[in-house]
């Protein structure tokens, strides 16, 4: 479903990605954990199109298809879903309204007809309970006033909508409370399924407790260094990241900026 | 002291604003010879003010030289009215005539602004000095007679497309339908106080300013240009020169209107070939006139200059929505002045749409005069126009006064959009609330020049002023300066200004989830304005706002999806 091949992306010249390989197969949940700064949320917001991260080599193919040359739209509406780390406030636009112009917009792309409002009113209800929303939420301007874990719910449910293909949740687990955590977590737990696939971007392992990954992939100064599978998590909660980052250092050509080969995949000799 | 920003290079500035503040404040004397004696005019220029136009380039004296023309004509309309009886010689119709000639004689001194003045400077009315306009005649009505059936129709009534009317109408207690300045009885509806199907509550009184000037004058007198001063306003002395038509709204002591009174402002394009005026023909050359004579042979067609002039007053305790809409077509000139008057405990709902026509001038005031306790909220609504100037001015002259102005702007193509506020906070106690939303597009330029002014002694006063711009495209242009001057020690006044672009973040976020970019920049361009449309109370207004959104913005379909 995705495969990304030497990727490297900037952000106002500042090389954040260096090199990542990574493949998604559909129905399988990968998770992407790294210390701070490793370039986790660059990542996630490269795949979701994001025009300040300036992508400087690499492909990234989605089903098949050049994702880095679709407008972030388009993604959206190929099924490409970002929950994001920090969602965006709009007051004056009802959760509810966007949502629908949203979904509406996805079914065009999919030749699919509008849905009119009984059918998307069914289906927002249905969808609410996956992430247990209060229904007051719904009439309100998006994020507006929300709290963080009530944003957080908010973007799983407008996955939960939208239905993606493939779901990139970037921290959506910092800042919730643990009731909060398992919420989220229930909610997508419920929509894995054989054709959907997830990449999970998180510091933290607690969130894994209640997602359980097929792969888990380490991150560490903008390349891949250690991929495994969940009892890596557990590795690393145990060990902390001050041991990958001994890792990374120890890794050939680390020091000289070149892409370092991770252990799991094999990386094609690239960036020289 | 607790006032927020009180600068020293402001108060510094103050001792010249000091006697134009001054010269509005008397308004507070009892009215015995009020129309005039209360005027500053009358009462002599101020030493600095002179001084300061005697340097000559500030003004356009040759600009104002076809209105003072057009004034003679003027005169002797009102004069000479061809089908009545003369009128009886009433004290307050002398007044009348020294107030239009104190108007006239300030406006001759005052001529046009030029940018070197600093309350014009970012408006340059070059365009509009050049630009010649013909004003429809003054006309002269019976007792009562202007809201009867038989009245002739208005001269510019033939020349409104089909449904103009009706587009621009909703349900209203009374809709006073003026065409190029002249009342159109014809096309108005609940006026006069016939009323229709619902008629007004007793004693409320909504009809043409024409006609009761010729009916009843004293029931006016008292309150034109009592508050609003033309001292240093030269278009408000040229609307007060002109003063004749308009629309009168008077609401005795308690009366409660549920439905708002609705005043609707359309100019036509005038027909190429003026009407010659058989009484009058080549006596004194009008600005159109002078247009039509001026020799070269591919002359523009005339356009309207028309001087609305409102008068509301809400008596002790009433309560009232009032909205105004200004539309037309092709190129013309309004230059109104609307003065409000709320009494003690009065509650005030006062709308102002801004339609005009891309060619068209609008300049106009709104004077605000507030007597304690008194609930005023007016919104205005500047979507229209080619060159806009408005200036909205509010004297808090009671304690405890609460007063909302809130403005949406929207500005592109060469549009020019100057919005001038100037809160009085006179007494204690009281509350003034700004908030001016501007969006800019294309080349377009808006100016918000905002005062708030607390006078000693105005303790307890909580003002706020906030200034928000919206630039859509890197051409345009928004000039912003709030000010405070501040003379009472326990205070809470805030200003503020903001100019930005679109979040880019939040556009990502929008695009992230499937919307197209250009409707996802719509849908964050409506959302900035939203909390103003939604303060909007008038329901129709507010729609008639939505939809106008909708069809300017770019996938505006997505976004009425989406609110």
């Amino acid at each position: 479903m995705l495969q990304i091949k030497n990727l490297h992306a900037a952000v106002e010249g500042k090389e954040i990605l260096r090199g990542i390989d990574l493949v998604v197969n559909a129905g399988e949940v990968h998770a992407i954990m790294g210390p701070n700064g490793s370039g986790k949320s660059t990542l996630a917001r490269v795949l979701a199109g994001q025009e300040t991260y300036e992508v400087t080599a690499g492909e990234v193919l989605y089903e098949g298809k050049d994702l880095l040359a679709m407008d972030p739209e388009e993604r959206a509406r190929e099924g490409v879903f970002m929950a994001f780390q920090y969602p965006v406030e709009i007051p004056g636009v009802s959760n509810t309204y966007f949502l629908k112009a949203a979904l509406n917009a996805v079914r065009k792309h999919r030749g699919l007809p509008d849905l009119d409002a009984v059918d998307f009113l069914k289906l927002v209800r249905q969808r609410m309970k996956l992430v247990q929303m209060d229904e007051s939420l719904l009439n309100r301007p998006v994020n507006e006033g929300f709290s963080g874990g009530e944003k957080k719910r908010n973007e799983i449910f407008h996955m939960a909508v939208l239905e993606p293909r493939l779901a990139v949740l970037d921290e959506t687990d910092s800042g919730l409370d643990i009731d909060a955590l398992r919420i989220v977590a229930a909610g997508v737990e419920r929509l894995r399924q054989p054709d959907r696939a997830f990449l999970l971007i998180t510091h933290y392992q607690r969130l894994l407790n209640y997602i359980v990954p097929d792969r888990v992939h380490v991150l560490v100064d903008g390349r891949i260094v250690r991929s495994g599978g969940k009892e890596l998590a557990l590795e690393l909660e145990e060990k902390g990241y001050a041991w990958l980052d001994a890792l990374a250092r120890s890794a050939p050509g680390a020091a000289t900026q070149a892409p370092a080969p991770s252990p799991a995949v094999p990386v094609p000799a690239a960036g020289a | 002291m607790t006032g927020q920003a009180t600068e020293q290079p402001l108060r510094a500035a103050v001792a010249t604003q000091e006697s134009a503040a001054a010269a509005v404040t008397p308004a507070v004397t009892p009215a015995v010879t009020p129309a005039v004696g209360a005027n500053p005019a009358a009462s002599g220029a101020s030493g600095p003010v002179l001084l300061q136009l005697q340097q000559g380039r500030d003004r356009d004296l040759a600009a104002a030289a076809p209105y003072l023309a057009d004034w003679e004509t003027f005169q002797r309309e009102l004069s000479e009215p061809p089908d009545l009886p003369d009128l009886p010689d009433l004290p307050e119709i002398r007044e009348l005539s020294a107030l239009r000639q104190a108007a006239i004689t300030r406006f001759g001194a005052l001529g046009f602004p030029t940018t070197r003045q600093e309350e014009w400077r970012y408006t340059n009315l070059a365009p509009l000095a050049r630009a010649a306009f013909q004003r429809a005649p003054a006309r002269m009505v019976g007792g009562g007679g202007a809201t009867s059936p038989s009245a002739a129709p208005v001269a510019g009534a033939p020349r409104l497309g089909a449904g103009v009317v009706a587009r621009w109408t909703f349900d209203a207690a009374a809709t006073l339908v003026f065409v190029d300045g002249q009342f159109a009885p014809e096309l108005s509806t609940g006026a006069g106080g016939a009323g229709g199907e619902r008629p007004l509550p007793p004693g409320v009184e909504v009809t043409s300013l024409a006609a009761v000037l010729a009916r009843e004058p004293r029931r006016v007198t008292p309150w034109l240009g009592r508050h609003t001063s033309f001292q240093d306003q030269p278009f408000v002395a040229l609307n007060t020169a002109f003063l004749h038509d308009g629309a009168v709204v008077l609401l005795p002591r308690g009366a409660v209107l549920e439905r708002p009174i609705h005043l609707l402002y359309l100019s036509t394009p005038f027909p190429v070939a003026p009407v010659r005026r058989s009484r009058h023909a080549g006596a004194g050359a009008g600005a159109g006139a002078r247009a039509v004579a001026s020799a070269k042979p591919a002359v523009p067609a005339p356009a309207t200059v028309s001087y609305p002039r409102n008068l509301i007053v809400a008596g002790e305790g009433s309560q009232l929505t009032v909205v105004e809409t200004y539309a037309g077509e092709g190129a013309y000139f309004t230059c109104g002045v609307t003065e409000l008057v709320a009494g003690p405990g009065a509650v005030v709902d006062h709308y102002k749409v801004q339609r005009e026509s891309r060619e068209a001038y609008h300049l106009a005031t709104l004077q605000v005069y507030g007597d304690r306790a008194s609930v005023i909220s007016s919104h205005s609504i500047s979507l229209g126009g080619g060159l806009v100037r408005n200036d909205v001015n509010a004297l808090l002259d009671g304690e405890g006064i609460d007063c909302i102005l809130n403005g949406l702007y929207l500005a592109d193509g060469r549009q020019l959009v100057d919005n001038h506020m100037r809160v009085e906070h006179a007494k204690p106690h009281c509350a003034s609330h700004e908030l001016y939303k501007g969006i800019l597009d294309g080349k377009a330029r808006t100016v918000f020049n905002g005062l708030i002014h607390v006078h000693p002694g105005a303790q307890k006063t909580d003002a706020k002023q906030s200034n928000r711009n919206l630039l859509l495209s890197a051409d345009a242009i928004a000039n912003s300066n709030p000010r405070l001057e501040i003379f009472a020690d326990d205070v809470r006044c805030t200003h503020g200004s903001t100019v930005g672009q679109l979040d880019a973040d939040a556009v990502f976020y929008l695009r992230s989830r499937g919307i197209g970019e250009a409707a996802a920049r719509s849908l964050l361009t409506y959302a900035f304005a939203s909390d103003i449309v939604a303060r909007i109370k008038v329901e129709a207004v507010r729609h008639d706002l939505e939809e106008y959104l909708f069809a300017r913005l770019p996938q505006g379909e997505v976004v009425r999806q989406a609110v």
